[in-house]
């Protein structure tokens, strides 16, 4: 039931872009409230739906983290906790965890190890070893077993233990998950989330520095996000499982450790929306997971040489927010693209698309993309570098663009 | 010792029968192979280093007073002065469990679970009506009525009798050529016609191939074409039926050219650790498209791939309806009560092609098709167990076979002439609900519909 309760301790500038989604009060076999339980809503009231573009986006709690350079998106005035994002994707798995008994994990050296990344640490010991499964090394077959439980009535959640493994999956994520709800006639549900590290780490080597969203942008039936801060981590990852469709969350190997302010309350954000990081007027950068912090760097750098960036983290990569950024792109008419996929068939390529396909009367200059070269990671530190967008460039880019 | 001598040696060698006497798991060297998990924990999988493979019972000097033994992880293990290389093929062969000879004959002493004159009857019925169902469905795709199509003849026997050892709250994943099952379970001839001819009335709303028959209503996962892939979500099946303490089982079948692909290893596996109540059903009729099984590997069939993974498995004589029945009943139970994966391998022959995108007079006689077909046929084979027990007649026959004939016909009929399913279940199901995205693809294929009419089929309504 969808009683309106709101705190009056200024909520709205505590979180960042916030279109906080209601918590579903329909949910299949929902445990009685947390002690904790302050439900955060829009300030419109509305119930927002899953997937359904435009109605979500207006008003309500929008807001600015934009005014912070920082990553960090809360401000002092309300008490919060500080957590590093691989504690907060933890939270988020916990809470959904004693919330829904259906939720579970299943992965390499995810129970009693508590996973290599520390994301399942703990969670072994408290809900025993069958809800946090340890599994063989066969990545297929622990994928196709959470499709095959998701088909009967569990939400597992499968981690795995770097992003190119799952390359292993991939026929049960583009044949079976992505398909078997179009296919049963809707008759088959698969609500799995699908998580784990990817992106060029430091001196991982080719295989374990994959981006993985460029090879499953184009599977129907699956959702994409990616998570940048801990802030977004928590309530992507409490989204993804909530959601009943498939959702690949992507971490990043190098953003673990990022430390943050996240509120105590409990809160979920939207799948399919983007993050307004930074306002501005002269041009529009978009980029996700790793390549925000290195976008904010230059921001810095561009501020001080008297321009305005507007900075957006996309998050959703399948289906983009075309909503937030068309409104950016209507304002500033300039874009750059900042990511770490290969300059072929990756995200930036596939936005590039998009954007000219639906804003390009507001288009001034073309769109500049910065991506990776269409190289395997070389292993050697200086090599390695140069394979990712440094700050520099960005700021170079940006300065193009701007002419 | 010799009561360990004993006890291993009858396991061994006795194979399936000594699973159904109990006293075997009271016995103290074998500790805790039985025992059924209430709690969540699975962390017991230290039964190697109970399980009594402490030595081979034809060494010497297996002594357990004086054991001399190796501790490597896994497990102790004795050790042996004598380099010894294990076969790569069994002295002899697994023996095939069955029951009636070629004629119908209850053979003596057999063991086997006893059906009534209603099962045997209802088993009979459908298998006949499946036998029918295929004739006809594979007519009407030679005729051009019918895109595709792909027969279970030969195999109705491990179709049917599985079903009717099954309960409904078995979730079944097939491979695809067991619409059996849900035939058993009550899918109506006009449901089938519906799914080939993707029509309105499909509950698959027309997305999948024909014969890729689903229902979640009656326990059917969706048949998905790659091969194998079904395996590791069984894993994942019984690891939801687990956690829920339910009195039930996933049951997966393959094909014996499913054995080769990576998802068998890697469900077999998964399903042993995780201790998952998994009945794997291999159906291997010889062939895989033209591949014959001496190209498919080179074991002793499948069944012998079941010790590999440390799972219990039996071989069947898959056109012996009551043996079939009567090994599916115990594995059921099995695997639900101790809660753990059963290999089932069924030998079987395929009469038909591989589908009707295939002519396998190609690649084998004509002869051996035959032989199949009218000598080995599993209904000629069971059907003449039932009338000598007096519950069938000729009469009922040739009034059972002409009611499902035209039954068939008319289903075919009706669907051929209904409506497909609207051009919105071209974008729905894509996702839990649809996105914006969807929506405007949809918009832009109706404005695109809507400039040139005479361009789109009239039979898909709008």
């Amino acid at each position: 039931m969808a009683t309106v309760i709101m705190q009056g301790i200024g909520l709205a500038s505590v979180f960042s872009s916030a279109n906080c989604k209601i918590l579903h009060p329909g949910s299949r076999r929902t445990l009685p409230e947390r002690r904790v339980g302050f439900f955060v809503i829009r300030s419109d009231g509305s119930l927002p739906s899953v997937l359904n573009g435009d109605k979500n986006r207006r008003g309500g709690l929008t807001t600015n983290a934009t005014k912070q350079e920082k990553a960090t998106t809360s401000t002092a005035s309300n008490p919060g906790h500080e957590v590093l994002l691989f504690e907060a994707l933890r939270e988020g798995l916990e809470e959904e965890m004693d919330r829904d008994p259906n939720v579970c994990v299943m992965g390499e050296d995810v129970g009693h190890y508590g996973g290599s990344y520390k994301v399942t640490k703990g969670l072994a010991t408290k809900y025993g070893d069958l809800r946090v499964l340890d599994t063989p090394i066969a990545e297929n077959s622990f994928t196709g077993m959470a499709i095959g439980a998701a088909m009967t009535g569990l939400r597992p959640i499968v981690e795995g233990m770097n992003m190119g493994f799952l390359l292993l999956a991939f026929n049960q994520i583009s044949n079976n998950c992505g398909m078997l709800h179009y296919t049963s006639g809707g008759q088959f549900k698969i609500p799995v989330v699908i998580r784990g590290p990817g992106g060029v780490g430091k001196q991982l080597g080719a295989e374990h520095s994959q981006r993985l969203e460029s090879y499953f942008q184009s599977i129907p039936g699956i959702q994409m996000v990616a998570c940048s801060t801990p802030y977004n981590a928590k309530g992507l990852m409490k989204a993804a499982i909530r959601s009943d469709n498939p959702v690949i969350l992507f971490e990043h190997v190098l953003l673990y450790n990022i430390k943050e302010r996240i509120p105590d309350e409990e809160y979920i954000l939207n799948l399919e929306e983007a993050e307004m990081v930074r306002k501005g007027e002269h041009a529009t950068i978009l980029t996700y997971s790793r390549m925000r912090y290195h976008v904010m760097q230059a921001a810095k750098t561009l501020v001080n040489k008297g321009y305005d960036p507007e900075v957006i983290d996309i998050r959703s990569l399948k289906p983009f927010d075309l909503h937030t950024i068309g409104n950016s792109v209507k304002k500033t008419h300039r874009v750059l693209i900042v990511e770490e996929c290969m300059r072929t068939g990756g995200i930036g390529a596939s936005l590039t698309a998009s954007i000219n396909e639906n804003f390009h009367d507001y288009l001034d200059a073309p769109i500049l993309c910065l991506s990776s070269q269409d190289v395997p990671t070389p292993y050697a530190g200086v090599l390695e570098e140069w394979t990712v967008v440094q700050p520099a460039q960005i700021v170079a880019a940006f300065e193009q663009l701007c002419q | 010792m010799n009561l360990l001598r004993n006890i291993l040696k009858s396991r061994i060698e006795s194979g399936f029968y000594h699973a159904l006497i109990s006293n075997h798991y009271n016995s103290p060297l074998l500790a805790k192979t039985h025992a059924s998990h209430s709690c969540v924990s699975r962390f017991e999988s230290t039964k190697a280093k109970q399980h009594a493979r402490l030595c081979n019972h034809e060494e010497e000097d297996c002594d357990l007073n004086n054991f001399q033994g190796l501790d490597f992880p896994g497990g102790r293990v004795a050790f042996t002065t004598q380099m010894k290389f294990i076969s790569e093929y069994p002295e002899k062969r697994i023996p095939c469990y069955r029951v009636l000879d070629d004629d119908g004959y209850l053979v003596a002493n057999s063991m086997y679970e006893q059906v009534n004159k209603e099962t045997a009857v209802k088993m009979y019925e459908n298998m006949v009506t499946l036998q029918v169902l295929d004739t006809i469905f594979y007519e009407a795709q030679r005729q051009g009525r019918l895109s595709f199509y792909l027969t279970s003849t030969g195999e109705e026997a491990i179709n049917i009798a599985t079903a009717a050892a099954l309960m409904p709250d078995d979730v079944v994943l097939p491979q695809y050529r067991e619409p059996g099952i849900l035939l058993w379970r009550g899918f109506t001839v006009q449901e089938f016609a519906n799914q080939c001819f993707g029509t309105k009335d499909d509950c698959g709303k027309g997305r999948q191939m024909p014969i890729h028959y689903g229902s979640k209503k009656l326990n059917y996962i969706t048949v998905s074409s790659p091969i194998a892939t079904q395996l590791p979500q069984a894993a994942g099946v019984a690891y939801s039926l687990k956690m829920d303490k339910k009195k039930a089982c996933a049951v997966a079948f393959t094909g014996d050219g499913a054995t080769s692909e990576g998802d068998f290893h890697a469900g077999l596996n998964f399903a042993a650790v995780m201790e998952a109540p998994v009945m794997f059903i291999c159906r291997n009729n010889g062939w895989a498209i033209s591949t014959p099984i001496t190209e498919q590997f080179r074991s002793d069939g499948v069944v012998i791939k079941g010790q590999a993974y440390g799972i219990r498995s039996i071989r069947v004589d898959g056109n012996d309806a009551l043996a079939v029945y009567s090994a599916i009943r115990a594995a059921r139970e099995m695997v639900i009560r101790e809660q753990r994966p059963i290999l089932v391998e069924a030998l079987t022959y395929r009469v038909g092609h591989h589908s009707t995108s295939d002519d396998s007079t190609k690649y084998r006689p004509p002869q051996e098709i035959d032989h199949w077909r009218t000598a080995r046929s599993p209904l000629r084979r069971f059907r003449k167990w039932v009338q000598r027990n007096g519950w069938w007649t000729d009469r009922e026959e040739d009034e059972l076979r002409g009611r499902v004939r035209k039954q068939v016909l008319s289903a075919i009929q009706v669907a051929e002439k209904m409506e497909k399913p609207s051009l919105t279940e071209l974008f729905s199901d894509v996702y839990h609900e649809t996105p914006s995205i969807l929506n405007e693809q949809e918009k832009s294929l109706r404005e695109t519909i809507k400039r040139h009419p005479q361009d789109f089929p009239v039979d898909v309504p709008l």
